[in-house]
């Protein structure tokens, strides 16, 4: 599973990051976790609000911080 | 991924959908929403008395003294403005719950200028927005089809025209102050964003914007119960008022120390009506420092309360807000030097139009 966490680095941004670590490590599944602050990069995945978090290419949410309820649904699906 | 003629059907199922299965929580918050609103407001009506009672009962402080002002100051307006801060953070937080920048951006694509620029304006207001999102929500604009002065309209008026000046000017300084801050903010935007339009500055964005192509329904619709949405309005109260109230603390203490110590007229020689340098140099010294609204408008007030005329000090805060260069060295990432100089060139002159009327207008 690659998951990208978009964001250039402002607090919800790190936020997002870190809960997604945090997710991924309770839900106990092998995924890498990058993130990507570079908005060219970031403009490519048709995302125009951060923060945002991106799973195997699917855009899974954007502009808002998610709760760590949403992300590990999205782990375990 | 959806094509868009789903998207309604899927909205409307989900609602259905959230009054069915949502249901007890939703009742569950509404029983808690509702007293909770009375009490807010019993308390709010008697907070100008618990602040005298605390004042000279409780702390035995002389009636008149200067001492005694700036208390009763201190604990009248810290509740207040704190009370009226989470209520309206918590309405706002609703209501930006039904707009997304990816909403916005779709329903600015394509408008002419003029009425674009109006409507990018206000879709500033209400539109959730992070100051990082800046850049993505530039070249997302800008590769939909929305013209450049529009994207810059709304660029200028979501960072400025934000609640929480809105609920400090009001609770601060009245409702005809924030009014104004509100109107002319607007003004602001739409006529800056539609000069900027007519300057043709697409030449001065950087080049790798204007190649991105990417498929508009990329991002997943939104689906929002009303319960999610209350859930949205107590986030946003917790990270907003949790992050913000230390400042409106601090700036009330502020502002209650040269309440009651500061003699008037005192900023009058400086910023007064009298010195019409006074706007040019407030725009210029309000565009290194960057606060939010919290921060810098308790000291608006107190400038005010000195005798600063009202035009200088909008002019100063707008400044502020929304010509920060921490936000403008994050737009190099996608405008050339010389559309930045220009931008914030003709913000800072709108702003000093602002000020120079306002100074001239308010006897």
């Amino acid at each position: 599973m690659e998951i990208k966490v978009l964001g250039p680095g402002c607090a919800k941004c790190k936020e997002t990051e870190k809960l997604v670590r945090e997710a991924v490590h309770e839900a106990g599944v092998t995924a890498t976790v990058e993130k990507i602050s570079d908005f060219q990069q970031i403009a490519g995945y048709g995302v125009f609000s951060t923060p945002a978090v991106v799973i195997d290419d699917e855009v899974k949410v954007v502009g808002k911080v998610p709760s760590k309820s949403d992300v590990l649904s999205w782990l375990k699906a | 991924m959806e094509p868009s003629g789903c998207k309604s059907c899927c909205a409307k199922e989900t609602v259905d959908e959230g009054l069915g299965m949502g249901n007890g929580k939703l009742a569950r918050y509404l029983l808690l929403l509702a007293p909770s609103l009375v009490v807010w407001w019993l308390v709010y009506g008697m907070l100008p008395g618990f602040s005298r009672l605390l004042t000279y009962q409780v702390f035995g402080v002389t009636q008149g003294s200067h001492l005694g002002d700036s208390l009763e100051f201190l604990f009248y307006d810290t509740p207040k403005v704190l009370m009226l801060l989470t209520l309206v953070v918590f309405g706002v937080g609703i209501i930006r719950t039904f707009f997304t920048p990816e909403r916005t951006r779709k329903v600015l694509a394509g408008k002419r200028e003029s009425a674009g620029n109006v409507m990018a304006a206000l879709l500033g207001i209400v539109t959730p927005f992070c100051s990082c999102s800046a850049v993505p929500l530039f070249i997302g604009f800008v590769t939909a089809g929305v013209p450049m002065g529009v994207t810059f309209s709304f660029l200028i008026s979501a960072p400025m025209v934000n609640e929480i000046a809105l609920v400090l000017l009001y609770g601060l300084l009245g409702w005809k102050v924030a009014a104004l801050y509100l109107g002319t903010g607007l003004f602001v935007a739409i006529l800056a964003g539609w000069v900027l339009g007519k300057l043709n500055l697409e030449p001065y964005v950087e080049d790798w914007v204007m190649k991105i192509r990417t498929d508009p329904s990329v991002v997943p619709a939104d689906e929002q119960t009303w319960a999610d949405r209350i859930e949205a309005g107590l986030r946003a109260v917790k990270d907003i008022v949790g992050k913000v109230w230390i400042y409106v603390v601090v700036g009330i203490a502020v502002g209650a120390g040269i309440h009651g110590y500061v003699p008037e007229g005192f900023m009058a020689s400086i910023m007064g009506k009298g010195a019409w340098w006074s706007v040019p140099a407030a725009v210029l010294v309000g565009i290194p420092m960057y606060s939010n609204a919290a921060g810098i408008v308790p000291v608006v007030e107190a400038l005010l309360g000195k005798g600063a005329a009202l035009g200088t000090v909008l002019a100063f805060m707008m400044s502020v807000i929304a010509l920060s260069l921490p936000e403008m060295v994050i737009l190099r990432k996608v405008l050339k030097p010389r559309l930045i100089l220009v931008f914030a060139g003709v913000v800072g002159l709108g702003i000093l139009l602002v000020g120079y009327l306002f100074n001239a207008v308010i006897a």
